[in-house]
């Protein structure tokens, strides 16, 4: 893992939280909408905090899917729930919400997950197609590709 | 009975968004490194191969289902039960799905990682 890679996981992570943060505040601006009046979706678009919502969550998905390119799904996905925790900093330090107890613990968790995942290597190698003979799963020294 | 459509809407945005997450982890690894590819050929060839790869044509469309199983899911249950009983319940999913469908090696680490995020979601939510 290069410091670019790191980069790109940790831009996963905060367009996904922020640009949801932000399509959250923007709706709740725009308030409930009708199914008689389907054409104040389009019009929410003009609310900057939803607009600004989806330019992020367009970042997000194209840093997944760079992210993709080059590390396992089973690695991305726990790796990037750092989210869920920044979210809830977010909350306790930012907006003042009450976190509860089972809210840190649950913070807690998604922590440990994240360092555990984030130890082993990010990609699964296929030596199979190459070399046969040799065993199938990565040797710790491939982690620090060039 | 309200409980019943609940879970099968959980059950139906798990199947989408884990169906996608593999289709498109696997349309990437047929792109391959985008950063290179972009070094090497330009944004417009990254594009091009992204946009024409049928995995991620396929798991766009997969991704979608499941954010529309979760608006249907969200009119017929509580959004407390449906948000996080299937982001959390997806993380598990898709390392059984990973590890059968795209051959990554699964290993106790991460095993522990999707059950530790997964539980952590539920107990954000609570």
């Amino acid at each position: 893992m290069t410091l670019r890679k790191y980069l790109v996981l940790a831009g996963v992570t905060l367009c996904a939280s922020i640009g949801d943060s932000l399509l959250s505040r923007g709706m709740k601006q725009v308030g409930s909408i009708s199914l008689n009046h389907l054409s104040h979706v389009i019009l929410a678009v003009l609310n900057p905090s939803v607009a600004l919502g989806i330019l992020l969550l367009l970042g997000f998905f194209a840093s997944y899917m760079t992210a993709l390119s080059w590390a396992d799904l089973t690695y991305v996905l726990p790796a990037t729930s750092l989210g869920y925790v920044l979210l809830t900093l977010i909350a306790k330090f930012y907006l003042h919400e009450a976190v509860t107890t089972s809210r840190w613990i649950g913070v807690l968790l998604i922590s440990a997950g994240v360092g555990f995942v984030t130890q082993g290597p990010a990609l699964t190698h296929h030596p199979a197609k190459a070399q046969p003979h040799k065993t199938e799963y990565e040797p710790a020294s491939v982690r620090n590709e060039p | 009975m309200k409980q019943a459509y609940a879970w099968s809407a959980i059950a139906a945005i798990v199947l989408a968004s884990t169906t996608g997450d593999v289709l498109l982890s696997r349309a990437m690894k047929q792109v391959g490194d985008v950063g290179a590819l972009w070094w090497q050929s330009g944004l417009w060839m990254v594009l091009s191969r992204v946009l024409r790869n049928p995995n991620f044509l396929l798991g766009v469309l997969a991704m979608t289902t499941a954010f529309y199983s979760l608006l249907f899911g969200l009119s017929w249950g509580d959004v407390s039960l449906i948000a996080p009983a299937s982001a959390s319940l997806t993380f598990v999913t898709n390392a059984v799905a990973a590890k059968i469908f795209l051959h990554e090696r699964v290993d106790h680490r991460r095993w522990m990682a999707a059950v530790l995020v997964a539980c952590g979601v539920v107990l954000l939510a609570a």
